[in-house]
């Protein structure tokens, strides 16, 4: 065969590209989901798979439906982000809330969190605490009732925020670590979480300048705090430790889609939740901040990005 | 020893299967086709016509104005005809001379070494480059002489020799800085003199061991003349990147590297002007590299200019395996071409065969703003968003708020994006939305 004889693809360089794609980015923060989802399961038992389950089947089902409505392909829906939603969502609940309620709730945070906005890399919101707030207002008393780990013995079955908030009780600090205790199915851990972290840190699927400046901010704000008057308010270690902070700043404020583009921005954003953090757990009338802050975040987003842009070689020196 | 770079760029797979290939002479075509555009700025005004007989090495172009370069006739022999004819840089045909080889291979008159190339002034190097039709030989085949002669009031004080040749599979400037160092080495002391430099820097990327050692060696002989090894990055040997990387200056937005008192040239270029001076001898012939897995024969080879590509190819060996891309330069910023039936011309640094081994067609995913574009672009822009402005019609925003135009379409972006968004398309079609509508 002559070799001129033939006509060869036209396009435009470059002709090489990364073997990486969404779905591999998509799938393997599925993954690194796992520790603290294993975890949740392992001290608040099986029910809590069931949990997980029901949310990403939904999460799954509703973008399939508004795929399809839009006329896309409605096989996107398995690219992994409707299941990280799924996850997210049932981790960021009480490990007994209901698994009707959690099906409305994943079904809320695909359609009014990421589907209505054009889907995928469109949204404004974190759609898993877009269904997590819906779900909060909705079910107000799903929403708060919580367990004690198997074979822990409290009364009340408070998270460690709540306790410290309402009943005056510290948490100590090793259960906080390593998680054998009440609140969200998978926000307890922080080992299991950082492992999380890590993994995606290694992906270089996170910035880590994102959780730093966040659980940064909370750690400078809430010493100075503490340092104002240590009764009143917690000490630093305590804030990082405790409720879903760590979640959040592994999982939900490195959400690539609702987050700034920049370096810079990065940081200014992480700052600012972890301000809304503070003012929230300190000063308003919820224990916790940190679903509250990173929504508020998500809407100053668009902001940060237009005013903060990096410099254009060439650009300072005239 | 310390090694220079600059922010940003992507490590794409480097296959430089060929460096070890010596660069080989292809014998002489019967035809060649020289098309009388092969550089930035206006084509030459042709100076022979049908019938002619002319001499290896006799001027067929005049360059039209300033930023222009003469185009040389490759070997001796009848001109058959001057047409239109496929070009690997336009989408369509060009005016070509096509000249039928006589054999003989004779060279022109005033071809011969000068007893005084050594002591050339500076307008006689600047002469000799112009006369020899010399243009950048990385790929963008900018006139040099134009580059030799900045306005007076833009002093250079250094000098930068590009051996960088970061574009995968390349191997072109690396056996020459192998084969041939002290002739690119009185290169770039010519073009040193031509432009009263007081620094001359070579700059090779890490991964070209031989050739920096070949270098090493021949400056024991050129003390005014410094090898500074940088990065093995693309896009090290991007201009404004490679005089950030080495100086530290920036160029200007809009601007060129005189600006910072700097020059570039290719290390191709180096020799040709070394030859230009002391032989007299034209652009005529350079050394390109053929590779991809679809080439049998890869390696690096001495061909005329106005060589086919179906020629190329032929001689060493034919294709293997289903050809999908034919890339005139290398795989980031090269040309697609449709057809081997075009020449090779001063800018030809490679021809890749590329079949599916290294082809893979995605159709693109929305973008998940990742921000991997952002992190990469050497230019600190935002492709995400330039490419969102120019598919929505707002150029003006983009080219005064988000420097469209500094753009350098190194292709970086659009390598690490995981949805495959064709970013250097957009920005390409942007640019020329832009000066359509002027």
């Amino acid at each position: 065969m002559k070799a001129n004889e033939r006509l060869f693809t036209i396009s435009v360089s470059p002709h090489l590209t990364t073997e990486e794609d969404v779905k591999k980015i998509m799938w393997n923060t599925v993954i690194s989901l796992i520790p603290p989802a294993a975890f949740g399961i392992y001290i608040f038992g099986l029910y809590s798979l069931l949990l997980i389950i029901t949310s990403v089947v939904f999460s799954v089902l509703t973008e399939a439906v508004f795929l399809k409505a839009r006329n896309k392909n409605w096989r996107q829906c398995f690219d992994g982000s409707a299941v990280i939603t799924g996850i997210l969502l049932a981790l960021t609940l009480p490990p007994k809330f209901p698994l009707w309620g959690i099906a409305i709730g994943a079904a809320f945070a695909i359609s009014f969190g990421k589907q209505i906005f054009g889907g995928i890399g469109q949204n404004i919101f974190n759609p898993a605490l877009v269904g997590r707030a819906f779900l909060m207002a909705a079910f107000p008393v799903e929403s708060t009732t919580w367990t004690a780990p198997k074979g822990v013995d409290t009364f009340t079955g408070a998270t460690p925020l709540a306790n410290w908030k309402f009943n005056h009780i510290m948490t100590p600090y090793k259960d906080l670590f390593l998680g054998n205790i009440s609140g969200s199915l998978g926000e307890t851990s922080v080992i299991a979480i950082l492992i999380g972290g890590a993994f995606l840190l290694y992906k270089r699927y996170i910035d880590w300048r994102l959780p730093l400046s966040y659980v940064g901010t909370v750690f400078i704000l809430g010493g100075i705090f503490w340092l104002i008057n240590p009764h009143k308010y917690p000490d630093p270690l305590f804030h990082i430790l405790a409720g879903g902070l760590m979640l959040g700043a592994v999982y939900m404020i490195t959400d690539m889609v609702t987050s700034p583009i920049t370096p810079r921005g990065r940081v200014i954003y992480g700052i600012i939740a972890g301000v809304f953090v503070i003012l929230i757990r300190l000063f308003a009338g919820y224990p916790e901040g940190v679903m509250f802050s990173i929504l508020l975040v998500n809407m100053i987003r668009p902001w940060i990005d237009r005013a903060i842009k990096p410099n254009i070689l060439g650009e300072v020196k005239k | 020893m310390n090694k220079f770079t600059f922010r940003g760029g992507v490590h794409p797979p480097y296959n430089k299967i060929t460096s070890n290939k010596k660069i080989e002479a292809l014998p002489l075509p019967e035809v060649l086709y020289v098309p009388l555009s092969q550089h930035a700025g206006k084509p030459a005004k042709p100076l022979v016509k049908r019938g002619d007989v002319v001499k290896k090495g006799q001027k067929i172009g005049e360059a039209d104005g300033f930023i222009s370069a003469n185009i040389h006739a490759p070997t001796s022999g009848k001109v058959k005809s001057i047409m239109e004819h496929p070009h690997p840089v336009f989408l369509e045909n060009v005016p070509t001379v096509i000249i039928e080889a006589d054999g003989d291979d004779t060279w022109f008159d005033g071809y011969g070494e000068r007893k005084d190339w050594q002591e050339r002034t500076r307008e006689e190097i600047i002469n000799d480059v112009k006369e020899a039709g010399i243009v950048g030989l990385g790929g963008a085949a900018f006139p040099s002489h134009v580059k030799l002669s900045p306005p007076p009031e833009k002093k250079i004080d250094t000098v930068i020799i590009n051996g960088a040749e970061c574009e995968p599979y390349l191997t072109a400037d690396d056996r020459l800085m192998q084969e041939r160092p002290e002739d690119m080495l009185w290169g770039a002391r010519l073009i040193k003199r031509a432009v009263g430099a007081e620094k001359v820097y070579i700059a090779i990327e890490d991964n070209k061991p031989e050739a920096i050692n070949s270098i090493q060696d021949a400056l024991r002989e050129f003390d005014d003349i410094e090898l500074r090894v940088v990065k093995t990055k693309y896009p090290e040997g991007a201009e404004k990147q490679l005089i950030k990387a080495l100086t530290g200056r920036e160029v200007p937005r809009g601007g060129l590297p005189m600006d910072v008192g700097c020059l570039v040239h290719n290390a191709g270029t180096s020799i040709a002007i070394y030859e230009a001076v002391r032989f007299g001898k034209p652009l005529i012939e350079r050394v390109l590299t053929l590779s991809g897995s679809g080439a049998q024969g890869k390696g690096n080879y001495l061909v005329r200019i106005g060589t086919q590509f179906s020629y190329i190819v032929e001689k060493t060996g034919g294709t293997s395996g289903d050809i999908k891309k034919v890339i005139m330069g290398g795989p980031m910023m090269g040309i697609s071409q449709y057809s081997l039936d075009v020449p090779v011309i001063k800018g030809t640094s490679g021809i890749l065969l590329f079949t599916s081994k290294e082809v893979k067609f995605h159709e693109p995913y929305p973008c998940i703003r990742c921000s991997r574009c952002v992190s990469v672009c050497p230019m600190g822009l935002l492709p995400l968003i330039l490419v969102d402005l120019v598919k929505y019609g707002r150029l003006e925003i983009a080219k005064e708020q988000y420097g469209l135009l500094d753009c350098i379409e190194c292709g970086s972006c659009a390598y690490i994006c995981p949805s495959h968004i064709p970013h250097v398309q957009w920005i390409k079609y942007g640019k020329s939305e832009l000066r359509r509508k002027k």
